[in-house]
């Protein structure tokens, strides 16, 4: 499994790096595909390369300092409804979206979260992160996100107390990333 | 965007006072789990550099002049496979707003982009596993559908 795990990423480099030598070589012979794609490469890029780094320093840290009796209490079986609540803050404050969500949520998960809670916090992680729905409610009006959120909130928890009791039932294992 | 740094930052220095070989070990962990991951992402920004290639004027087109219900659903499919941050999202909704397109349309289209990651699998599924990943996703886009029709009759574009 770990010798998968590596060839699989080495494998990753080699695409990667053939990538860049083909976005590279396009702005050499001004190729407007290539070009495109490299400007469009650029946006995910700077956003993935700043937030990735100091995340995962974060997770780090919360791997070794948060022990599992709490994550249990505040995340797990023995917390009620609250769990929810927690996720969906936790969500609402989580810098950058998905992309950190969803090794926070893996190692909330091996910590003893379960998995009604993981499901809604990475779910409201995209939904109802702050930063952009104050950027979406300038735009479109503050009715539209109030609806949005409004209207999924509930939808979110309750279509995740149906998948988390789904996937308790088959017994269902999450794969431990690291 | 530097935010992140700051507070990941001053964790580093409090958790540094409180226990020097905690950290290190933290920040091992951390490495160890970055580095696992790091191929998959690189996967995954190639896959959003084309899916960007998608331009705004194709999104407009498809949107725009569509029988609103039609229009939803190509809203909650063209979410669901492009994938674009927030800063490059909601302008493009806001034009297609002010091109006269239904709430109801752009709810289908923001919110499916949100919640329905086809193009974020090969990284969902490393944390998540294959079948999670797909139910998880089955229901944003079931909760999507929901959100856009209830934006629909809020926005008095539906009768019931």
């Amino acid at each position: 499994m770990a010798d998968k795990n590596k060839n699989t990423n080495r494998t990753n480099y080699y695409v990667f790096a053939i990538f860049l030598a083909f976005i590279t070589v396009s702005y050499f012979f001004d190729y407007d595909l290539g070009e495109r794609i490299g400007s469009n490469f650029m946006i995910f890029a700077r956003d993935m390369g700043l937030l990735l780094p100091p995340a995962f320093v974060l997770i780090g840290l919360f791997d070794v300092w948060v022990s599992r009796e709490s994550i249990e209490n505040n995340f797990g079986h023995t917390s009620g409804f609250k769990k929810y609540i927690y996720a969906i803050l936790l969500a609402a404050t989580t810098v950058g979206g998905t992309f950190v969500a969803f090794p926070v949520a893996n190692t909330l998960y091996h910590k003893g979260a379960n998995y009604s809670s993981i499901f809604t916090y990475v779910t409201a992680a995209s939904l109802v992160m702050i930063p952009m729905s104050i950027m979406e409610a300038s735009i479109l009006g503050i009715k539209f996100t109030a609806i949005r959120i409004g209207v999924s909130l509930p939808l979110v928890i309750i279509s995740s107390i149906l998948l988390g009791n789904f996937f308790s039932s088959i017994d269902y294992k999450i794969p431990k990333a690291d | 965007m530097y935010t992140l740094y700051y507070i990941a930052g001053i964790a580093v220095l409090i958790s540094f006072f409180a226990d020097r070989q905690k950290t290190i070990n933290g920040l091992k962990v951390g490495w160890k789990k970055f580095s696992k991951i790091l191929g998959t992402y690189l996967k995954l920004l190639i896959i959003l550099s084309f899916i960007l290639l998608i331009s705004d004027q194709f999104i407009i087109n498809y949107l725009g002049g569509q029988a609103p219900f039609i229009g939803m659903i190509m809203g909650l499919i063209i979410g669901s496979v492009t994938m674009m941050p927030g800063f490059i999202a909601y302008p493009l909704a806001g034009i297609l707003v002010s091109k006269g397109v239904n709430y109801m349309v752009v709810a289908a289209f923001i919110t499916t982009l949100m919640l329905v990651g086809v193009a974020t699998y090969p990284v969902e599924k490393e944390y998540f596993g294959i079948k999670a990943t797909i139910w998880r996703n089955i229901a944003g886009f079931i909760i999507s559908g929901i959100i856009a029709v209830a934006t629909g009759i809020l926005y008095g574009e539906v009768l019931i």
